[in-house]
């Protein structure tokens, strides 16, 4: 996502190459180039200075190490100061509280009934939790029915009232509702407002005093431009929220409104929301933000959605598969399904590192293993779980079947074989230790 | 022109009221106690410029052009700044060649006239077509609406209640169709009753995924089948308060669908506006509407002269 400051900061870094320190002359052509990245990427304008003027500062105080090139050197201050910019650790949202009311407020667009549905999405499926979604946005036509049909989806009950246009009564009704019928959180959508609309900002701070929420969330669009830290302040001025909300931090090239906003109102970024699923909603780890702003790709989470979507069962079968050297076809198909579980394979391969660049202009949605699926589907059983039977005239069927040619099979079957051999040789020692950490053993000297 | 009432013109001046106090507010203040334009002048009016969202390119390139007078004259005043600089702004607006329209009004030739309405999430989309739909009707045309987000939750039944509203017709069908058939059919009832304009809405799409920009072009496809030549106008909206990935969104939707109208929304109310400036340098695309407010009327169709007239007076 942030692949163009990236490479912004890769080319700026390219300049510093060859050199064998850090000096006045040769790394103001660096900073330069470092802070142009920061503005096109919508940092604000004074924070971008004040952030190159600061990475100048402990530049040029560094000792030269020998062994470090001083271009690796300027990474190494950007990224520390850049994740220090967003915050050192990770904030968990409050939800102790019985009920725990949560307040979501922001800008028209920002994203904010979307993101109460993941949220209550997520609070129900991780937290254990029994949300209730309340639709407090009484101007946006069909804002009340668009939380309906998600609440629905997510099996989540939604509190309305159709005929009361006051959003601060619907509020205190809704906890004392939520109280009664034993809900646990309550998830407070309201409507989209500007910060300089005198009226509609007193109401919201007007809700916010009458349910006392335990987290107030501010929801950004992850694209604002300049105006961002404006925004956030004016809402955190009036409502001193707990904590931000990025959304459609699935778009490219954005990123410099988180950097700013978390310095202005000194408010955590709690949350970032990626995709238009409804489980699409990540921790926000500053730390790993800025990795990923540098490139250096994004491993802990990885390992962290394969956890979650991996089924140690299945993972210990297939384990036991691959020593006997079993695995076929369908354990392939399933292992395909697995990955697919785990969300957009573009997003995922470009949390390994060193693939962002190379992924940008390549489409790699879920239809990029249709063929191979439409392929192993073609088969039967018996060639699937005893692929050696393969013959010529069983290809021609199988490349018929599913719309290919007998090329694309044998590619099929050739990869099949080499991916065989590899697990074959991964069974080994090294191998059980790395199918252990994928089947949720965890990893040792990665913790947050 | 003319066709500015004074009213509008207030309402103009109002919503970017905001973004008028920044630049004037902060450029008074840079040049306050000097008397020429020097390096920390131009220092300051890039930290307007760029803090507006014109864009780093754009903002080179007009004190680019300042410098240049500057060296030029041997000697400009602050005083001349303000004027120079509205000149400059002027220009680069200028250069991006506009049809000539002032009003809610549409090319003669077609009918129906088809506008096919794009952009990512949440830049207002629907509340656009509303306004344009209500404009159109004022001016005693014939408006269908097409409900072609048939994605995002309750996208239809939003539009639904605006074309009651407006009083205009809209085909839509379930939640989750597909989207062409959807176009199809509202251009095909538009066509058979013989109504003047079709809008047709789009699910927003990040322009970074493909998938969804070739299922746009596929919409587009299907709508020449219908009517010759449709959709006329392929309008992507801008969200007036996003950063620089607005270029990039211009950039992506424009090789999508041939995107050959902008309409920027949300100018109302903060420090922006200067997206405008950029955009209009950068793309020759034209600024075809603005919004400035949250009322069925607060739609108003882009007139450079009066923009750069409201951040300078």
């Amino acid at each position: 996502m942030f692949e163009n400051l990236s490479d912004r900061l890769d080319h700026s870094f390219k300049l510093l190459k060859g050199q064998g320190r850090i000096t006045e002359i040769n790394i103001a052509e660096t900073l330069k180039e470092v802070r142009r990245a920061l503005l096109d990427a919508d940092v604000n304008y004074k924070i971008a200075k004040s952030f190159t003027d600061k990475v100048k500062e402990i530049a040029l105080g560094q000792d030269v190490i020998s062994s470090v090139k001083p271009g690796q050197m300027m990474v190494k201050i950007v990224h520390d100061e850049l994740a220090g910019l967003m915050g050192g650790e990770a904030v968990d949202i409050d939800i102790k509280a019985n009920p725990a009311v949560l307040l979501i407020a922001g800008l028209q667009g920002s994203g904010k009934t979307t993101f109460a549905g993941k949220l209550a999405g997520l609070l129900k499926s991780k937290r254990s939790k029994n949300p209730l979604l309340v639709a407090c946005d009484v101007y946006r036509p069909a804002a009340i029915e668009q939380l309906k049909v998600l609440g629905e989806q997510l099996s989540v009950s939604v509190y309305t009232e159709e005929d009361n246009k006051n959003p601060v009564k619907i509020a205190k009704s809704a906890v004392r509702h939520a109280r009664r019928e034993g809900f646990d959180a309550v998830i407070i959508d309201t409507a989209g407002r500007l910060a300089i609309d005198e009226e509609m900002m007193n109401e919201i701070a007007l809700i916010k005093k009458e349910v006392n929420p335990q987290e107030t969330l501010f929801v950004v669009d992850s694209m604002t431009g300049q105006d961002a830290v404006n925004t956030a302040k004016e809402f955190n001025d009036r409502l001193d929220f707990e904590g931000v909300v990025l959304t459609k931090l699935d778009g490219d090239t954005r990123g410099g409104a988180a950097l700013s906003i978390r310095s202005v109102v000194d408010k955590p970024i709690k949350f970032m929301s990626a995709g238009e699923k409804m489980d699409a909603l990540d921790v926000f780890y500053p730390n790993r933000m800025a990795d990923r702003i540098l490139g250096m790709g994004d491993v802990v989470s990885l390992v962290e959605k394969a956890q979650e979507h991996i089924d140690v069962e299945e993972a210990r079968k297939l384990q036991k598969k691959i020593a006997k050297n079993q695995f076929n076809f369908d354990d392939f198909l399933a292992q395909i399904q697995q990955i697919k579980k785990m969300g957009n394979i573009k997003d995922l391969a470009s949390m390994i590192p060193g693939m962002g660049k190379a992924l940008r202009n390549m489409d790699m949605d879920d239809d990029a293993f249709k063929g191979i699926e439409a392929i192993i589907r073609s088969m039967t059983l018996e060639e699937r779980t005893n692929p050696v039977i393969m013959n010529g005239s069983r290809k021609k069927r199988i490349a018929t079947g599913s719309g290919t040619n007998v090329q694309e099979v044998n590619q099929l079957i050739k990869q099949f074989d080499e991916t065989r051999k590899l697990m074959k040789m991964m069974s080994g020692k090294k191998g059980r230790n790395m199918a252990r950490m994928m089947s949720g053993g965890g990893l040792p000297g990665m913790g947050r | 022109m003319g066709i500015f009432t004074r009213e509008k013109k207030e309402k103009l001046n109002k919503g970017l009221e905001k973004t008028k106090e920044s630049v004037f507010k902060k450029l008074s203040r840079a040049v306050v106690g000097k008397t020429r334009v020097d390096d920390t002048v131009l220092d300051e009016l890039e930290e307007v410029l760029i803090s507006s969202d014109v864009g780093v390119d754009t903002t080179i390139k007009i004190i680019q052009r300042i410098e240049e007078r500057v060296s030029r004259d041997k000697y400009m005043g602050t005083s001349e700044l303000n004027i120079i600089l509205k000149e400059e702004i002027s220009a680069l607006l200028s250069e991006n060649k506009a049809d000539g329209d002032m009003d809610f009004s549409i090319p003669s030739g077609n009918k129906p006239y088809v506008i096919m309405v794009v952009g990512v999430n949440g830049v207002g989309k629907t509340t656009t077509i509303a306004k344009l739909a209500h404009q159109f009707k004022n001016k005693g045309l014939k408006v269908m609406l097409g409900a072609a987000d048939t994605f995002r939750a309750a996208a239809v039944d939003q539009l639904q209640i605006w074309a009651d509203r407006a009083g205009v017709d809209i085909v839509k069908q379930g939640m989750g169709s597909d989207p062409a058939s959807v176009a199809f059919d509202a251009l095909s009832s538009a066509k058979a009753n013989d109504l003047d304009v079709v809008i047709v809405d789009t699910a927003g799409r990040l322009h970074n995924k493909i998938n969804l920009m070739n299922e746009l072009g596929k919409i587009r496809k299907v709508m020449d089948k219908v009517v010759d030549g449709a959709p006329h106008e392929v309008l992507l909206i801008l969200d007036g308060s996003t950063g620089q990935n607005a270029f990039e969104q211009a950039k992506q939707f424009t090789k999508a669908t041939e995107v050959n109208a902008l309409a920027v929304t949300k100018l109302d109310g903060t420090a922006k506006g200067g997206v405008v400036i950029g955009i209009s340098d950068q793309f020759s695309i034209p600024v075809k509407y603005i919004g400035v407010g949250e009322g069925i009327e607060d739609l108003q169709v882009f007139n450079r002269e009066e923009f750069v007239d409201s951040l300078f007076s």
